[in-house]
């Protein structure tokens, strides 16, 4: 696995608050991390520090200058025009010519299912449709590395369950996923890494099985294995 | 009583008969306010929706003068366009003095502020809530601006109202730089001015209903707009919500 991006001895200040403290993480290729903790945790910051939507306040990210990204927000906003056109955007934006970003963002609603819609206003779409729809306009720019903030938090759960089978899907791709989630059995179903965050810093940093089974997780951090067990929030 | 009843009766067979003159007032008050909401719409909402997005320094002062803009006598403005377009003034040359662009002109700039400062809060806001969105599909900062002030373009015909109004009730201005001068630069405000002052007060009267009248026909049909937008949007979702 190669490395997409690392961040070393990262810093990020809102004012007097310190939202993420002194954080190392690396990203490989093919890996699927899940960013978890509590409400605050610093999880949302991290996802947008890694996307470049942040600057730290210190330390450095790195990244593969090559590597394309893209990002699946909790409320996606669509702009008030057909769900063909919401995703099209983002193709052109990206340099393609309006035709071909037409005919790109067809086939990426057809994958999501939303084919049938594609004509129809975005917003007059329901919350896990425009989901869907946010997660065909970020996979139709062919990501190497793709940010979810919560992606299924906001929906019913039968919207939930078709959210979090297109990103299986992803998933099994072979796509770089790095998803923030309260969700601990998505975590389980989609990770292969998990970050727990607490205050604003890395408390623990391991593959799934031994996060969720190993004797690993109380050594490392007893709160992350509270919070595992449902007895922090 | 009797003076203020027999003035709006005489008002209203000046508008039911499509008295000429009065017509020719309307016709004349409407385009010079509509053709400055024009400019300074085009020019403003293009211009507040970069300031919403843009980051510079001397951003906060540059928007601090532009509220104090909000407030701008109109009588200061007619002055300064006066003074720009007086013979002895640099834009003298053009012997715009007392025309219809010389109104057009002062109307501009008084308008120009409010379109550009509400526009810019607009914006704003919903690039606070939204805007890292588009960033995040890599829109930089002046595509962002064009792209969410026309997203926001129904809020944006409430501005497009605030112009109007702000124009077509003004009477400073344009009595300065325009001089009132009958059958060529008498609007609507100018000759409710002058026909108080000589006594004309059905005139007066007539002309105030109807400058009202305009004002509430633009708002109801804006207001339709956006009712039947509203509608039109959601009409996915009731559909579904009743099993359609």
């Amino acid at each position: 696995m190669s490395g997409l991006l690392q961040l070393n001895a990262v810093d990020l200040d809102f004012g007097p608050v310190a939202a993420l403290s002194h954080i190392d993480l690396g990203i490989s290729s093919g890996e699927r991390v899940a960013l978890v903790g509590a409400n605050g945790s610093g999880k949302s910051s991290l996802l947008r520090v890694l996307h470049g939507l942040l600057k730290p306040t210190r330390g450095s990210l790195r990244r593969d200058g090559l590597a394309r990204q893209a990002m699946v927000f909790q409320r996606p906003y669509m702009l008030r025009t057909s769900a063909l056109n919401n995703v099209a955007l983002g193709l052109w934006i990206r340099g393609q010519t309006w035709a071909r970003a037409r005919d790109g963002a067809l086939r990426a609603l057809a994958g999501v299912d939303l084919a049938q819609v594609a004509l129809r206003d975005a917003r007059s779409l329901s919350s896990g449709q425009q989901q869907r729809l946010a997660l065909a306009r970020a996979w139709s720019l062919q990501p190497d590395v793709l940010f979810l903030d919560e992606p299924t938090s906001s929906l019913d759960p039968h919207a939930k369950r078709e959210v979090e089978a297109l990103m299986a899907t992803l998933a099994k791709s072979g796509a770089t996923l790095v998803f923030a989630s309260h969700n601990l059995g998505q975590v389980k179903r989609l990770a292969t890494r998990v970050v727990y965050l607490e205050r604003g810093r890395v408390l623990a940093d391991l593959p799934v099985q031994n996060f969720f089974n190993g004797p690993q997780l109380r050594e490392t951090s007893l709160e992350a294995d509270l919070f595992v067990k449902g007895e922090l929030t | 009583m009797t003076t203020f009843s027999d003035s709006i009766a005489t008002a209203l067979q000046l508008i039911a008969g499509a008295d000429p003159a009065l017509l020719a007032i309307v016709a004349r008050s409407l385009a010079v306010s509509g053709s400055a909401c024009v400019l300074a719409c085009g020019a403003g909402v293009l211009l507040g929706a970069w300031l919403g997005i843009a980051r510079f320094p001397g951003r906060g002062v540059l928007l601090t003068l532009l509220n104090t803009t909000l407030a701008l006598p109109s009588v200061v403005v007619g002055l300064l366009v006066y003074l720009l377009l007086s013979r002895s003034g640099p834009l003298g040359f053009l012997g715009w003095l007392f025309s219809f662009r010389a109104m057009v002109i002062a109307q501009t700039i008084l308008v120009l502020p409010v379109a550009t400062a509400l526009t810019r809060q607009i914006v704003e806001d919903v690039d606070s809530a939204n805007g890292e969105q588009l960033r995040s599909l890599g829109a930089g900062a002046l595509l962002r601006s064009l792209l969410l002030a026309w997203d926001e373009r129904y809020a944006l015909l409430t501005v497009l109202i605030a112009c109007f109004g702000r124009a077509i009730s003004e009477v400073g201005a344009v009595m300065i730089v325009g001089g009132n001068i009958d059958g060529f630069t008498r609007v609507m405000t100018t000759a409710i001015a002058l026909e108080t002052s000589k006594g004309d007060l059905p005139l007066a009267l007539a002309l105030g209903m109807v400058l009202l009248g305009v004002v509430l026909a633009l708002n109801a049909v804006i207001a339709l707009v956006r009712r039947w937008r509203l509608d039109h949007s959601d009409q996915p979702v009731l559909l579904r919500a009743a099993g359609g």
